[in-house]
């Protein structure tokens, strides 16, 4: 369960760009947020990531409220989220191969001997074939490199996937296919689903709810 | 049947075009060439010159001094009769030990700090820096007299010397690669993914800067040689006893009153060419990183 309440958030003193936003994620459910661009669904996306600390308002997780964030934030409340940026280019750190993108988040945890068995499970899940995972992002397209940090959020196996525009610069065919890994995971999981974007008919036929923007605040 | 119309003048736009073509990449590349060999020669020389000659660069011949270039002294020799060419490759040893050395810690020492102020942020980051802005507030040469007058003169105090007066700029340079990196989508995976302050700053930070870290100490090379150069020349560097190209010029200066230019001209020609070479090497893998800088640079 995860709580959003009166959410205040922004980047300069004095100049929100998020003002007294709430909302609530039940275990389980998928909510679509829809919005105009520059109205604040990103960074409110990053605040329930636990990414960026808001300026007032607070956010429970399971009923906990969260006292921190980013680092300092605990371990355990971070890795609670997996989260898929828009543009895979710069979510996606130019140096590592596809398979040491998404073994990432196991290195960084001490869980390295659980790489080939989730590298095995989640490649073929989100569709990248043995020879994509050993090339480096600029030898793969947006659509490839957006499988793989799809597999990169999943790979902690998240209870909350924050979806951030996951498929606003893919072509239809791949973004149905991630919208159905994302399904996919969901239902042998039962986690929860924060996707935000403008595409009002994807997040329809999507998730089991969309909330505009005014509606929030 | 011949064509004898007169080929058209070229636009002025044709002219900027060609200026950034074929004939400027040839210069660069002979550039980038000499540059090379000439480092090639300057390291072979510091490093097998001193172990395979087996002469004594302080060995003194008074009968000989102050001798013009011969073929017995191709360099001629100073004041005590040293000859100047062996001298020359071991005081060319010597600054390029400080230079590399000096640069080599000022990097470290800058890369450290940059990285910290800009990947831990807030009270941290504005401390460094004006650690930073305090230490560039003051000229760097008499920072490093300051620093030289603290210690018996020799190799490791000019060293020291010379590095804490150079890493500022290779600090400021590292903590603006990092804030621009730290606000990247892929950090903020990283964070989700678990990832502690340490493990993002050594595994996706400092590798994205270290080319840059890199260039930094290459590009400084030829400014430390020239630093401690400049700090031998004053007497405040190395004793005069080691020879470094700084001492060389410095004792040689009298002579030089008297008419004798070459116990002055080769050590000279010893900073200027090597450093000039680093300097060019530096300045071609900049254009590679860099490539919207060349473009800068050539308009």
């Amino acid at each position: 369960m995860l709580e959003l309440r009166s959410i205040t958030a922004g980047y300069t003193r004095n100049a929100p760009v998020v003002r007294d936003v709430s909302l609530t994620l039940a275990p389980g459910a998928s909510v679509g947020l829809l919005g105009p661009s520059g109205c604040g669904k990103s960074t409110l996306a990053r605040v329930a990531a636990l990414l960026h600390r808001p300026e007032a308002g607070s956010v429970l997780l399971d009923g906990e409220p969260v006292r921190r964030w980013r680092h300092s934030a605990p371990r355990d409340q971070r890795t609670a989220f997996g989260v898929v940026f828009q543009q895979a280019r710069l979510s996606a750190d130019p140096r590592l191969p596809l398979t040491g993108l998404i073994a990432e988040p196991l290195r960084a945890t001490g869980r390295a001997r659980e790489i080939p068995g989730r590298i095995a499970e989640l490649a073929p899940a989100v569709g990248l074939t043995p020879d994509l995972l050993t090339r480096r992002p600029h030898e793969v397209s947006d659509g490839q490199l957006q499988r793989a940090c799809l597999a990169r959020a999943l790979v902690l196996r998240p209870r909350v996937l924050v979806c951030d525009e996951m498929t606003a610069m893919l072509d239809a065919s791949t973004a149905a296919a991630l919208v159905a890994a994302v399904e996919d995971y969901r239902a042998a999981t039962g986690a929860a689903l924060l996707a935000v974007g403008h595409d009002r008919t994807l997040l329809r036929r999507w998730c089991d709810r969309t909330v505009h923007w005014d509606e929030l605040t | 049947m011949t064509c004898d119309a007169p080929a058209p003048a070229a636009s002025p736009a044709e002219s900027a075009w060609r200026s950034h073509g074929p004939g400027r990449r040839s210069t660069r590349a002979l550039r980038v060439r000499t540059s090379a060999v000439l480092v090639a020669a300057t390291v072979l020389a510091v490093l097998l010159v001193p172990p395979l000659v087996q002469l004594d660069q302080q060995a003194v011949d008074l009968a000989a001094k102050l001798e013009p270039p011969s073929l017995r002294h191709p360099f001629g020799t100073d004041d005590v009769g040293r000859d100047l060419l062996l001298r020359c490759v071991y005081g060319l040893r010597v600054s390029l030990l400080v230079g590399v050395a000096a640069a080599v810690t000022a990097t470290v020492v800058g890369t450290a700090v940059g990285a910290a102020a800009g990947a831990l942020g807030g009270w941290v980051d504005r401390a460094l820096m004006r650690v930073v802005d305090t230490f560039s507030s003051v000229p760097h040469l008499l920072l490093g007299i300051f620093v030289v007058a603290m210690f018996r003169p020799g190799v490791w105090p000019v060293v020291i010397s010379v590095a804490l007066t150079h890493w500022l700029s290779t600090a400021r340079i590292v903590r603006a690669e990092v804030l621009s990196l730290r606000s990247r989508p892929y950090i903020d995976a990283a964070v989700s993914g678990g990832a502690s302050r340490w493990r993002v700053a050594v595994r996706h930070l400092l590798p994205a800067v270290l080319p840059q870290a890199a260039l930094a100490a290459v590009l400084m090379v030829p400014h430390a040689m020239w630093h401690e150069s400049a700090l031998s020349f004053l007497g405040l560097g190395l004793p005069t006893h080691t020879a470094s190209l700084g001492t060389l010029i410095q004792t040689a200066r009298g002579s030089l009153l008297a008419g004798q230019w070459w116990p002055t001209l080769f050590p000279g020609l010893f900073l200027i060419v090597p450093t000039l070479a680093i300097a060019g090497l530096a300045g071609a893998w900049r254009e590679r990183l860099h490539p919207r800088h060349r473009s800068e640079l050539m308009l």
